[in-house]
């Protein structure tokens, strides 16, 4: 059916999404890279109206020279780490058993998929305030009955806490991907197996790790792209404090708190960079799965 | 060895019981076929064999040796599924090689038994492709090689030949049964098609609703079927069956006859009836012949060349010897 005439419809048709998505990123692209290579203060006056002082790579060299740059990125990199490992585990984990038949097998998927639904800001607020606070925080009550120290966990473990807040976000994402790749799972190949004499942790080792490496891949570079710029969280929990500052939030600060909008475009640039060397490196690790 | 017994051998899921108990000797050596329309339970008797489902009540021994107990690995046994199973992200060879390095063979031994299932069944050029490079008859032979280097004491088949074209099933065919001359281990196949029962059996179990209706030879099977179900199961085209004041003259409540049983003429005969649709094969005509006086239309196998056409008047006579007789319940009248 493709005519030369169904071709030049097909484009016609898809041009106003097209336009709109290249838009909707270029624009914003093109104002960073502007604002990058300018003086922009606007507490001291600056603005578009009156002419913006061009300053070469000032921004940037002031930005990579700030203290702050490079535990940033650490920061944004632990938590990335972390959490894919926290979640990638446990999704696997989960999936397997929620994939065993039980009684009431469809509440409980629902119940695990729920935190999914929950606003990172909310759910953060919640673990701050319910879990976390060392006076009225669940797990201070736990630690208390034991008879133990209740421990300030935003302060004390920040970057654990992070993780653990953020883990439990999205690990809903990736048990239910995982799970929908174990029940694709030919339940004949799990037989042949067991038939050739393998014990469970090898059928689960050659069959079955092998066969959720694609799903894998997919969590991992789905999860990559939204946790390099994660943020609410760490607004509500420590403001960035405790090591929490991620570049994304470095960004966030040079940009509203320090009110200097050249330093943050230009840092805004550096996340770009960042994250396009990320996932070249995912690419190149796992992208040679997607293929297979 | 392979010699497998089943005594008493029962199986139900829940409330639902798939097969009362059952009793079957497979011999040494032999060929068995479980044959039977779908639903009938022979993948399940399958499965019980080879220890993928557990029994209900009853034993199931394997060289004399209780095996009932017994997970799938430790039996000795070899399966090859319908869907072939093989494991999509390793090479022929390891899928090959993935039974023995489960029971920790040396890795000589692995290459050298590889090798000779490779070359027995025309695989050594594919050896270090994936089975989704291969096509449907290439994997069967993969999921046949995985069994074999295994050694089993037997070798369990589950409806292999159900996902190949018919060309390919056929050669699929010989080429089991030539495996089964060569190799001497006893085989347990299951199939709801007759022709393959017919063609590979030492011995074939006809099996419906988790009863066994009969167990004996191809030809015992075809000449004396032990009731109205398996006369009507093994053959192809099915045995006619004939009820009402016909087989009263015989004495019977059903009387059968075989297509191929019949004398065709246009002058004179017993029946007399119409041509309704023929097929034509070349070497064999099939007419489906409406007869007056018969509830069901008879149908009858006559030599390629046969010269009748729809609507024509036919006349038939069964062979008098080759009349099968049923009684009410349905079982054989000798």
């Amino acid at each position: 059916m493709a005519t030369k005439h169904s071709r030049v419809a097909a484009r016609v048709m898809l041009a106003p999404a097209v336009i709109l998505l290249l838009g909707w990123m270029l624009v914003p692209l093109t104002m960073t890279l502007f604002f990058s290579f300018k003086k922009y203060l606007p507490l001291r006056g600056d603005s578009m109206a009156n002419g913006l002082d061009w300053v070469g790579f000032e921004n940037y060299t002031r930005f990579v020279g700030s203290s702050s740059f490079w535990p940033s990125v650490q920061a944004t990199l632990v938590i990335v780490g972390g959490v894919l490992f926290v979640t990638v585990i446990l999704g696997i984990v989960l999936a397997l058993l929620l994939d065993q038949p039980m009684w009431g097998q469809g509440v409980v998927r629902i119940l695990v998929i729920a935190p999914f639904f929950v606003m990172p800001t909310v759910s953060a607020l919640v673990w701050k305030n319910m879990f976390m606070d060392p006076v009225n925080g669940l797990l201070a009550h736990l630690w208390k009955f034991f008879g133990a120290e209740p421990l300030q966990w935003l302060s004390q473990a920040s970057m654990p806490s992070l993780i653990l807040i953020v883990s439990w976000q999205w690990l809903p994402f990736a048990t239910l991907i995982l799970l929908t790749a174990v029940q694709s799972l030919d339940s004949e190949q799990l037989e042949a197996a067991e038939m050739d004499g393998a014990p469970y942790i090898k059928r689960f080792w050659f069959i079955v790790l092998p066969h959720l490496s694609r799903a894998i891949t997919i969590v991992i570079l789905i999860q990559t792209i939204f946790l390099l710029s994660i943020f609410a969280e760490i607004f509500v929990t420590t403001g960035g404090a405790f090591g929490t500052k991620t570049l994304s939030y470095l960004i966030f600060q040079r940009v509203l708190e320090s009110q200097n909008v050249g330093l943050g475009s230009a840092g805004g640039v550096y996340a770009i960079i960042l994250a396009n060397i990320v996932a070249i490196f995912l690419m190149r690790i796992v992208g040679k799965n997607l293929d297979a | 060895m392979g010699r497998i017994q089943l005594k008493q051998v029962k199986k139900a899921f829940g409330d639902v019981t798939v097969i009362p108990p059952l009793d079957l000797e497979i011999e040494d050596g032999e060929f068995v076929v479980f044959v039977g329309p779908s639903g009938c339970g022979k993948s399940t008797l399958l499965r019980l064999i080879a220890g993928l489902e557990d029994t209900t009540s009853g034993i199931i021994e394997i060289d004399g040796k209780d095996a009932t107990g017994l997970p799938p690995a430790k039996r000795g046994l070899a399966m090859v599924f319908q869907s072939y199973a093989l494991y999509p992200h390793m090479s022929v060879r390891k899928n090959i090689a993935f039974p023995m390095k489960m029971a920790g063979l040396s890795p000589e031994e692995q290459n050298r038994r590889i090798e000779a299932a490779a070359k027995a069944l025309n695989l050594t050029d594919y050896l270090d492709r994936r089975p989704g490079q291969l096509s449907g008859g290439q994997r069967q032979r993969v999921a046949i090689g995985r069994a074999i280097v295994r050694e089993p004491a037997a070798f369990l088949f589950d409806e292999p030949l159900s996902n190949l074209d018919a060309a390919l099933r056929v050669g699929m065919r010989l080429e089991i049964s030539e495996l089964h001359k060569r190799l001497a281990t006893t085989m347990v196949y299951v199939t709801h098609d007759q022709v393959e029962a017919m063609t590979m059996a030492d011995k074939i179990v006809v099996l419906q609703a988790g009863v066994i209706e009969q167990v004996g030879s191809p030809l015992e099977l075809y000449h004396s079927p032990r009731n109205r179900f398996v006369a009507g199961f093994i053959g192809s085209p099915k045995m006619n069956l004939i009820e009402g004041p016909e087989a009263a003259k015989h004495n019977a409540h059903t009387i059968g006859i075989r297509p191929e049983h019949l004398t065709v003429s246009t002058d004179s005969g017993d029946w007399h009836g119409t041509v309704g649709v023929s097929e034509h094969l070349g070497s064999d005509t099939f007419f489906h012949v409406k007869i007056d006086g018969f509830a069901e239309p008879l149908t009858v196998r006559v030599g390629g060349d046969f010269d009748l056409h729809y609507g024509d008047a036919i006349q038939l006579t069964p062979d008098p010897a080759l009349i099968h007789k049923f009684d009410a319940k349905g079982l054989r009248i000798t």
